[in-house]
């Protein structure tokens, strides 16, 4: 964990002091609808179908088991017991009543947490890879870098008010685990030929409702430069993007409306009065906040611990659990483990607050008391023992956390979608359900191997449906929710040369209840198609392209059965 | 007149603001007194504009360009700024690129859809006057400047980041 310093803890109070003055001149009558409407936006308040929604910040998706702790006590005291791990990682309430949100923002204040840019037109909370300081390919600690840009995104007096929202991902690590090709920014840490560390800048990607792949701006910018370098973007951005038409807004539409090219060489000519200006980086500056960096003290371990590997080889539901929901880790004798929110029949990314507080428990005895959110919405302790982990799966277990479906089928991104989300057009959470439970047969879902299910309830894309292997999106058609299907993408690297996909649209769109039928058939021709285990769904589907799997889905009976609908429908 | 803030106090204003007419007209030009005209007015009628009693000021648009009246800054006794909507960002990079590019040391005005939750990020950026807009209280709106005791960024009003500063805060202590 980073800790604050005085400073930093001074900015996250006084922004609560600001917001509860903010939020009594609304409810005093002297703040109108319009002009609050922004300033509770940017401090992660939405007003919901139901009820606000406050989304809290989880900085690069890096807890404490104390902060976690809070997050349960507000989820218990304001609202109602849980709450709701986004794709973003961050944390969303969706109880809280408008007059509390300043006591709960003060309340996560107390343990160095706050829901600042968390909505609204400005920078928000910087993502990175999950498996960040543990990961065996890591280059350099992304930690300290999205650190450093936090500060400087923090009420970035120039760039508060930007057309759109921005959304910066930071990779440090040769795989790409952050999908750098799919955000507004995207930093990708590389070393040149002198070992020097720098960032390959992309810009302009994003999902949404135009999918793009981000254009790489600088191959290798030193890492001096990289705040004078985003300045320089961002003003291009804040002065040249679109206003007229929040669905024309994001950067991605500037890029290619100036093209690549063009958009490269303005960013240069403003970076030309920045560069080497007051923000350009230090050394001692980086050194500062790394060694504000709590940093897990690890003993010198053999590795392939000998308890550990004799469980292994004695109990097949731990082998298999570890074989999908651990990972390997720098040092030896330890391990990443993934604890499992998607168990069948619970909103993907939910937690109680008892879990909460029983996963802090979790983190405080076996992973040196922090843990991460990932983006696909699981928690992870990255800093487990190997000796440790058949005490810990009976413990995750226990808590309904050792779902062993990590990667697989089962293990489903989905958004809050309509049933607590205001502008969806479908819900997405009855539709995760509902697969899980087609596909509750473990041995089933591990025969298919690995596969991305990803649901959102609307073009804004919350659930990464673009990117998913499988993608579903939920459509309005004259008032009805509508499933839409892709298939083909991926999120990192899809193949060499090609940074990420985006799915393809495999035809018209399905009912709601139609939607694991169509997953049975998509599967069905994986497994036909396949020329081995290993390869896997989305292998399959660039080898055959979409036809066949279009083929089996739109046959006969389906259309039978459409015209049936209809013609009961007009009956 | 008007109050307004200047310098982070409330004073009578002393300049009279011209704003095109509908569709675009431009409006008339006083024979006296101070005035702040539109930049389409200036580029297009600068002579007529010059030879008169009362000092110049000009105001730019969320969409102009600084750019254009960097040659003339020395001319002007006031430079503002319009916000149409409190949403829209740009004028913050206007203010900065007058400031620290064009060399802009005189009166910068934020004029439109201004009021006290503003404050800080404009007068960061390098505005030192503001006309809040109607039914805003200037004097309240004062307090709003102390909203935060700092910040990370280097800005008009602060040119080091925190970060350097920090450094010699730590080199001092
Ligand atoms: S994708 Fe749409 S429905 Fe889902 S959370 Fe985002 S905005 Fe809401």
């Amino acid at each position: 964990m980073y800790r604050y310093d005085e400073i930093d803890q001074r900015l996250v109070e006084e922004r609560v002091a600001q917001f509860r003055g903010q939020t009594l001149r609304f409810l005093a009558g002297q703040l109108s609808e319009d002009d609050f409407r922004p300033l509770r936006l940017r401090n992660g308040l939405y007003i919901q179908r139901y009820a606000p929604m406050l989304r809290v910040a989880i900085p690069y998706g890096l807890l404490s088991s104390r902060q976690l702790r809070t997050l349960a006590h507000i989820a218990r005291k304001w609202d109602r017991g849980y709450g709701h791990f986004s794709t973003r990682q961050n944390l969303q309430y969706n109880w809280p009543k408008l007059e509390d949100v300043p006591d709960i923002l003060a309340e996560l204040a107390t343990v160095q947490m706050h829901a600042i840019q968390t909505s609204g037109n400005s920078v928000r909370n910087i993502t990175t890879d999950h498996f960040a300081g543990v990961a065996r390919d890591e280059l350099v600690d992304s930690f300290v870098w999205c650190e450093l840009l936090r500060q400087w995104s923090t009420f970035h007096p120039e760039f508060s008010y930007l057309p759109r929202k921005f959304k910066i991902a930071v990779n440090g690590a040769e795989a790409d685990r952050a999908a750098t090709y799919l955000h507004d920014v995207g930093l990708h840490a590389v070393r040149n030929a002198d070992g020097e560390v720098g960032f390959r800048v992309i810009v302009g990607g994003g999902m949404g409702r135009t999918p793009v792949i981000g254009h790489v701006m600088q191959e290798f910018l030193p890492w001096r430069h990289l705040l004078t370098y985003l300045e320089a973007v961002l003003r291009v951005y804040n002065r040249y993007g679109r206003r007229d038409n929040i669905h024309k807004a994001r950067i991605k539409i500037l890029v290619k409306a100036l093209t690549p090219e063009r958009f490269r060489a303005d960013a240069e000519a403003e970076w030309a009065y920045l560069k080497d200006g007051p923000s350009t980086l230090t050394g001692e500056e980086v050194r500062r906040v790394e060694e504000r960096f709590t940093r897990p003290h690890y003993e010198r371990l053999a590795g392939d611990d000998a308890g550990y590997l004799a469980r292994l080889a004695a109990e097949p539901a731990f082998a298999a659990w570890v074989k999908r929901n651990v990972q390997p880790h720098k040092m030896a004798g330890y391990a990443a483990v993934t604890l499992s929110l998607k168990k069948t029949g619970v909103p993907p990314g939910d937690a109680t607050a008892g879990q909460m507080d029983a996963v802090a428990g979790l983190a405080d005895r076996y992973s040196q008391g922090e843990l991460r959110v990932s983006h696909e919405q699981n928690l992870i302790l990255a800093d487990a023992r190997q000796s440790d982990l058949h005490a810990l799966w009976q413990e995750a277990k226990a808590l309904g956390l050792a779902t062993p479906n990590i990667g697989l089928l089962t293990n489903i991104i989905a958004c809050p979608g309509g049933d607590f989300c205001s502008l969806a057009n479908a819900k997405s959470i009855p539709v995760a359900q509902a697969i899980q439970e087609r596909f509750d047969r473990l041995d089933y879902v591990y025969d298919i191997g690995e596969l991305d299910l990803n649901i959102s309830g609307c073009m804004n894309s919350c659930g990464h449906h673009h990117v998913g292997h499988i993608g579903i999106l939920g459509v309005d058609k004259n008032g009805e929710e509508w499933y839409q299907i892709s298939i083909g993408g991926n999120q990192g690297l899809a193949r060499p040369g090609a940074p990420a996909a985006v799915g393809k649209i495999i035809g018209p769109s399905f009912a709601r209840e139609e939607i694991p039928g169509v997953i049975e058939k998509l599967i069905g021709v994986y497994l036909d198609r396949r020329e081995s285990e290993d390869e896997r769904f989305i292998d399959v589907v660039w080898r055959t392209g979409i036809e066949p799997f279009k083929e089996r889905v739109y046959d006969s009976d389906h259309q039978e059965q459409k015209r049936r609908r209809r013609s009961l429908a007009t009956a | 007149m008007t109050a307004i803030i200047r310098n982070r106090s409330v004073v009578d204003d002393p300049w009279q603001l011209l704003r095109p007419g509908d569709h675009g007209r431009q409006p008339a030009i006083p024979l006296a007194g101070d005035i702040i005209v539109p930049l389409t007015l200036w580029r297009a009628e600068r002579e007529a504009v010059s030879f008169r009693a009362g000092r110049i000021g000009v105001w730019l648009d969320s969409h102009e360009d600084p750019a254009v009246i960097a040659e003339d800054l020395r001319l002007f006794g006031v430079v503002a700024v319009n916000f149409p909507k409190f949403g829209d960002g740009r004028g913050y990079s206007i203010a900065r690129l007058l400031r620290e590019r064009y060399g802009w040391k005189g009166e910068l005005r934020a004029i439109g859809d201004v009021f006290r939750d503003q404050l800080f990020f404009l007068a960061s950026c390098g505005f030192n006057s503001f006309a809040l807009r109607d039914g805003e209280d200037p004097r309240e709106a004062l307090a709003a400047f102390g909203d935060f005791s700092d910040a990370y960024q280097s800005s008009v009003e602060r040119r080091l980041p925190l970060f350097r500063r920090r450094l010699e805060k730590f080199a001092q202590a």
